[in-house]
């Protein structure tokens, strides 16, 4: 198939901004600057029902439609802090498609009329952000960032700004404070950025992917993304398959492919042919879906997941097959959570402390059953308490791992 | 009204100002929802999960915008499936709340989150501080599990004395990470030197700055601690909180008259005497609010110090010995009738208004001078065009302008830098008028630097036209905040005469919130001038030949000069609590009681009149002042009320005409404040007392009552050039000095240091100083050596010398100063 | 000598990106810029970051306390920080650093006795397809080294050694 996002797979050295305009690049940009009104390319995202890929799902359209036109200025921040484990999508985007994803960003900040529009990358991304620094240099020297862009009178700059190792700045008000230069914290929402964000600014925060998708749906129209993948949920998406597959990297497939397809058709099955037993959707935020024939010939799409009593999330899909047992996977998970938790309210920084200690000593055989119903009580106290949503994200794997894999759990602790 | 709001509390109707919390509205219907994080004097932060409580919405239908209503008419609430912390909602009309009272689920939701905070928290309640006056201990008792299902064995072990500071220690277990210390810090005090370190269970408070937590609000964090984690090391370990009494009474520090709470406890420790453990804030939204400044806190030590005097004493064969009450006073009688004509009577403004008026009248009867022992003038000023009647600082905000003049507000009284700061936090317009930098400017609109020398030239230019004028001018309200930086008496007169002028000429007087403020180096300076005392210029020669009846200062311990003045007046009657370089020099000594073992008035630089109650029974055979002064009375031959303080009051507001209508009982009436304090929900305001002694009462102004104002021309006064080899030193403030009631504080005794000199880099390049030298200052015919700091923000030519550091310049002067020739190594 | 007279124009780019009113943006950029050299931040350097951008030392530390990528301690030049999170550990990642453990003859946190290269295990670093993976951060950077064996990474240990000898010669 033909990749919209991923399309340096179809287009060698489309990294290279010349390969990139030969390819049609920046001419959606240059249509929203010349010919469209700002409110008439959000429109045209809010048509194309494209929906946030970095795991809530919230429309984009609708997002850009709640800035505040009272306050100004404006801002745009790209989330680039793609952390959740098993999520390697928009590092991907980033490095070998890079001006997709930047003429997103120039069309999104040209349609909530922002003029600076930041790129937070995690840390770790210090290569990445040297690459977009010079993608952005090439872009100001041809004239695609700067002042009067197209001989129009709209002026943008793009800055990217590396983060420094905390997951939690993937939660779009904590990456606001870390970019204010604060501890990445979240803020209480409401009000969300739309309305107070950057520098109390309305602003809006989007996922590298979702903002990769504007530019093809500015260039071919809504009626054409929508062709793809589902009434609910439609366009591509790129999975990131990871765990006990025979072949994991990167998919982009319409919403709407079954976990058979990812898993067996692409990802080429199971190592060792072994059998699956349990998939993660969404990272190790994922409710954990026990992979029976049903959950495999699920469509991956918003609502089909939610069927499995489980989130599509950032569609990072972690396999795992009969050598592991979920207490195993849960201590892992509840470990990066205990390492990640920032601390500010409570139930998230207390419980993933206290989960901890009951799921290393689970794992490691010296507990008793009483002490997996007391991760369980925890793990169910945090819910719905929490600032937010890690602690509640922390939960997901320990409450669904004990309640769909009791066998596990048995077996791991002393009768 | 419009901007009401009516909503249902477990099952109660309340109706509250529009953007109230729900917390706060439970709180005004006396329902405690139990916080941690949440403080009313704070922005929400929403993270101790603490609040949790049911939030019901009235439906409404989309297509009519009109609540959807049930079977019954009444709107349909659609409930949250999450709980939700009611310290981040705000009211909204027809809202409906189930605390913990009434809902079992926002009841387990808040048993939650208290069992989640007992996982780290130590169970040393029997040893902590906080023990008695802790939140978490009380909710833990009231709802907390009966048994840990968290293992003993993993509960996390941390440092439990971490100084932050001099002052302040933390405790790592019992922190909470609600942050309050760390918000109280950037969002009120606005100097963020506290802060956490690390992250998720890891955080811990740090400070880096140098020294430690260095801000003169840090003993507050102590009080908005929900837990035993910061403690001072003033009470660390001091005593239990229900061992203790609790006495009302007023800060003596500064002029800003903070209310306090004076916790006592008679122990073993100090001979079975009853001592004062700790000062708390006692709340007075008006004036303090909920704070108290370090010094404040901390400084209170003096009334128990070793040189307090316990018994008279006269002067017989040239050594001071002890007496009787009789002897000595019939002893200072004699001495003072027989130079009846050249009777002086020296007074601070440490003593209380009764005090003040018996000596006044004492004064008057004998025919003799009643002067104000003081180097800062203009009070007469701040009597006719000073605040009134409802003012409060804590109301000017936007529309409002506020100016502050040769006054380092920081270092001066910190309690009005933190009120003034606030207000321009509010959007009212600050202009600050200083000869260098201070911590105001960086919250000031307008910044107007100015040559020692020239404040009232400064002043002046604000009549005229341009930005800074006009905002002033055309401010709603306007206060105006003179100081003494940089000046004596002759040049603070000045000053304050430029400033009653521009508040006049702007029709900033008679109205509340509007007029003069003096920022006077004692607590009662201001009820001194009411009461009409007056500083001389030339002290010394008023002393010269006289009969000197001195109480409450030490102008011999101040200034040679003066000590060398006394040495020839003919007769000297001193009065005091502490021994002092004057009582050395008195032909009879009357030992005074302190302000915590008496009662009285103090009238604020605001012109509020706050009573004071004892707290401590009286250190040896002692008596209050105003009694001293009518018995010496007698003994000359006139009737004074000495019995009570009460009485002595009412004599006063029947002749002074700002005091009229005032009386003990109506300065002990309070009124309902916000927020709500120190009841036995601690965890909601902090430790703060709540003020059931008495709020005060203003004095009226000669504007206020309508009366003409008649201002005096302002003299201009008559600038110094020093010569060649010389430098022009000026006299500033510091917050802790070595003054009489800070010095034996031996907490603040890192803080104090040493005294330093300041110059203008270029002076010191010229001299051949750097940072840190030693130097020598030829000051008044004496010689000093003091350290040298250097500050590019003054001007050159010019050497600042701190006040109360025994080094005697008391108005500016022309000083030469040399480098100490440097010790080779 | 301070950040700004040591990296003059880096400070410059870095307070450029930032409206004026909003400097301690930079504060995160900063921090990166004063670990080039030591590969930690001392006192000093917080210092210097809280007087250029109007901000407390104990505000600027905060930041230094709260993200993993700053660091206030010196450690080994380079820091090998291997993934082990969820999806790398089912891909072989525990057992890769247990191995390259042994290897070196250190512990998970330590350092080689030459002071060259410290262990560290990390969570996740998005390459969860390239297991085992790690990344070495240095006061150069940051640099990805995916679907590595241990041999690999013995091989890259010795080329590390070897320039930083040449560095010194």
């Amino acid at each position: 198939m033909t990749h919209i996002l991923l399309r340096h797979r179809d287009i060698p050295d489309i990294h290279k901004l010349d390969v990139y305009q030969k390819n049609g690049g920046f001419a959606a940009f240059k249509k929203c600057v010349t010919e469209m009104k700002p409110e008439d390319v959000t429109n045209v995202v809010k048509a194309s029902v494209l929906r946030g890929r970095g795991g809530a799902g919230f429309p984009t359209g609708m997002k850009w439609s709640f800035m505040d036109r009272n306050n100004w200025p404006h801002y745009v921040v790209a989330n680039a802090d793609e952390s959740e484990p098993g999520t390697f999508k928009d590092r991907e985007i980033m490095e070998r498609n890079p001006f997709q994803f930047l003429e997103g960003v120039a069309i999104a900040s040209y349609a909530v009329g922002a003029n600076a529009a930041y790129v937070y990358l995690r840390g770790e991304f210090w290569q990445a952000a040297h690459f977009l620094d010079e993608r952005i240099a090439e872009m100001e020297e041809a004239g695609l960032l700067g002042e009067n862009i197209f001989g129009k009178d709209y002026s943008l700059k793009i800055y990217t700004h590396l983060g420094a190792g905390a997951y939690i700045c993937g939660e779009e008000t904590a990456m606001l404070e870390s970019l204010e230069g604060k501890l990445g914290q979240p803020r209480i929402r409401p009000p969300f950025p739309p309305s107070y964000g950057l520098y109390g600014k309305p602003t809006v925060v989007n996922n590298v992917e979702t903002l990769t998708n504007v530019p093809m749906i500015i260039a071919n129209g809504a009626e054409w993304y929508k062709s793809m993948g589902t009434a609910d949920s439609p366009g591509n998406k790129i999975f990131s398959l990871s765990g006990r597959v025979k072949q994991p990297g990167n998919y982009e497939l319409p919403l709407g492919t079954t976990f058979r397809e990812l898993i067996y058709g692409q990802g080429g099955g199971i190592i060792d042919d072994r059998p699956v037993r349990a998939i993660m959707a969404a990272g190790a935020s994922s409710s954990v879906i026990v992979a029976d024939d049903k959950a495999l010939d699920t469509p991956m799409d918003y609502a089909s997941v939610r069927t499995l009593g489980a989130d599509l999330g950032s569609a990072s899909v972690i396999v795992i097959d009969d050598t592991v047992s979920l207490d195993w996977v849960v201590n892992k998970t509840i470990h990066f959570f205990k390492h990640e938790s920032c601390g500010k309210c409570t139930p998230c920084r207390e419980g993933n402390y206290w989960m901890q200690h009951l799921t290393e000593r689970i794992h490691s055989g010296q507990s008793t059953q009483a002490d997996v119903d007391l991760l369980y009580t925890v793990a169910k106290q945090m819910q719905g308490k929490c600032l937010c949503a890690l602690g509640e994200f922390a939960t997901m794997a320990v409450v669904t791992g004990i309640e769909r894999f009791p066998n596990d759990f048995k077996s791991a602790v002393r009768s | 009204m419009a901007n009401e709001v009516t909503l249902t509390i477990d099952e109660r109707q309340v109706t509250v100002p529009a953007g109230t919390l729900v917390v706060d509205a439970a709180k005004k219907i006396g329902i405690d929802i139990p916080v941690f994080c949440y403080h009313p004097k704070m922005e929400p932060a929403g993270m101790c999960r603490m609040c949790l409580v049911e939030i019901g919405r009235p439906m409404i239908d989309r297509a009519t915008g009109q609540p959807v209503l049930d079977e019954n008419g009444q709107p349909k609430i659609s409930w949250m499936p999450k709980l939700e912390t009611a310290c981040t909602n705000k009211v909204e009309p027809g809202m409906v709340v189930k605390t913990q009272l009434t809902s079992a689920k926002a009841k387990d939701g808040q048993n939650a989150t208290v069992e989640f905070l007992l996982t780290s928290h130590p169970l040393d309640c029997p040893i902590c501080d906080k023990g008695g006056e802790c939140p978490l201990q009380n909710l833990t008792m009231a709802h907390g599990p009966g048994k840990s299902r968290f293992l003993y064995d993993d509960k996390i072990h941390l440092a439990k004395r971490v100084p932050l500071g001099d002052l302040i220690f933390l405790d790592r277990e019992r922190c909470i990470q609600c942050a309050r210390c760390v918000r109280f810090q950037s969002d009120v005090a606005s100097e963020p030197v506290i802060g956490f370190y690390n992250r998720g269970r890891s955080l811990e408070i740090v400070s880096f700055s140098d020294p430690g937590f260095d801000s003169v609000f840090s003993g507050n964090t102590s009080d908005v601690c929900p837990v035993g984690a910061l403690t001072t090391a003033d009470f660390r370990f001091g005593a239990r909180p229900w061992e203790l009494d609790a006495s009302a009474s007023i800060c003596t520090q500064c002029p800003v008259g903070c209310n306090v709470t004076l916790n006592t406890r008679r122990e073993a420790k100090a001979g079975g005497q009853i001592v004062i453990k700790r000062v708390m804030p006692r709340q007075n939204e008006q004036v303090n609010e909920i704070w108290l400044c370090d010094k404040g806190r901390f400084a209170y030590h003096y009334t128990e110090s070793e040189k307090r005097l316990t018994r008279p004493l006269v002067r017989k064969d040239d050594k001071l010995s002890r007496a009787s009450w009789s002897t000595a006073l019939t002893r200072a009688a004699e001495g003072l009738t027989a130079n009846k004509k050249n009777f002086v009577v020296l007074a601070s403004g440490r003593l209380a208004n009764e005090d003040l008026y018996n000596l006044k009248s004492l004064a008057e009867g004998m025919g003799g001078q009643a002067l104000l022992y003081s180097d800062m003038g203009g009070g007469e000023l701040t009597a006719l065009a000073g605040v009134s009647e409802g003012t409060n600082l804590g109301a000017l905000g936007k529309g409002d302008a506020v100016l502050v003049v040769a006054s380092d507000l920081y270092e001066e009284a910190p309690i009005w830098w933190l009120r003034v700061k606030q207000a321009a936090d509010r959007g009212a317009t600050l202009i600050v008028v200083n000869p260098r930098e201070t911590k105001l400017d960086k919250f000031a609109k307008f910044v107007i630097r100015y040559s020692y020398g020239d404040e009232v030239t400064a002043v002046e230019g604000l009549n005229g036209k341009g930005k800074i004028a006009e905002a002033f001018a055309q401010a709603r309200n306007a206060v105006v905040l003179f100081g003494s930086e940089g000046l004596g008496l002759e040049g603070s007169s000045a000053l304050a005469a430029a400033c009653a002028k521009l508040l006049s000429n702007t029709n900033h007087v008679g109205r509340p919130n509007n007029g003069l403020i003096g920022v006077w180096p004692r607590v009662n300076d201001q009820g001194a001038f009411e009461l009409g005392f007056q500083p001389v210029t030339d002290l010394a020669a008023e002393l010269k030949g006289k009969a000197v009846y001195i109480v409450a200062a030490d102008p011999a311990g101040d200034d040679p000069a003066l000590a060398k003045a006394l040495k020839s007046a003919k007769f000297v009657v001193v009065q005091d609590i502490l021994e002092t370089a004057t009582t050395e020099l008195a032909d009879v000594v009357l030992p005074a009681q302190a302000y915590t073992e008496r009662e009285g008035t103090y009238t604020s630089g605001e012109r509020r009149v706050q009573r004071f109650y004892p707290a401590v029974p009286p250190r040896g055979d002692i008596r209050p002042d105003f009694a001293i002064i009518a018995q010496l009375a007698r003994e000359m031959g006139y009737i004074l009320e000495g019995t009570s303080a009460s009485l002595v009051f009412d004599l006063l507001t029947e002749s002074v005409e700002s005091f009229r209508g005032l009386n003990y009982a109506k300065l002990a009436e309070v009124a309902e404040q916000w927020p709500i304090v120190g009841r036995n929900d601690l965890y909601y305001g902090g430790t703060t007392y709540e003020n059931k002694q008495g709020l005060g009462a203003h004095l009226s102004s000669a504007a206020g009552r309508g009366q003409a104002v008649k201002l005096p021309a302002v003299r201009s006064v008559k600038s110094l050039r020093p010569k060649e080899d010389e430098l022009l030193a000026v006299p500033v403030t510091r917050l802790y000095d070595m003054g009489v009631t800070v010095v034996d504080s031996e907490l603040l005794a890192n803080r104090i240091g040493e005294a330093t000199v300041v110059l203008h880099p270029s002076t010191a390049e010229k001299l051949g100083v750097e940072a840190g030298d030693v130097v020598k200052l030829n000051l008044n015919g004496g010689q000093a050596e003091v350290r040298a700091r250097i500050d590019e923000s003054i001007s050159a030519g010019v050497v600042l010398v701190p006040r109360s550091f025994g080094l005697a310049l008391r108005e500016p002067s022309a000083v030469g100063l040399k480098s100490r020739a440097k010790v080779k190594a | 000598m301070s950040l700004a007279e040591k990296y003059p124009k880096e400070v410059k780019q870095i307070l450029a990106k930032y409206p004026p009113e909003h400097k301690r943006s930079a504060v995160m950029p900063l921090l990166y810029l004063a670990q080039r050299e030591e590969g930690y931040v001392n006192k000093a350097a917080m210092q210097d970051i809280a007087s250029l951008l109007d901000l407390t030392e104990t505000e600027v530390a905060s930041i230094v306390g709260f993200y993993t990528l700053y660091h206030d301690k010196k450690e080994g030049k380079y820091r090998m920080q291997v993934c082990t999170d969820l999806p790398c550990a089912l891909r072989g990642a525990d057992q890769f650093l247990e191995n390259l453990c042994g290897n070196l003859g250190i512990k998970v946190g330590e350092t080689t006795p030459d002071g060259l290269v410290t262990i560290e295990a990390v969570m996740c670093l998005a390459a969860c397809d390239k297991a085992p993976m790690f990344q070495v951060q240095s006061g150069d950077g940051l640099e990805y080294h995916e679907n590595m064996t241990v041999d690999k990474t013995l091989e890259l240990i010795e080329t590390l050694r070897k320039s930083r000898q040449e560095v010194k010669e």
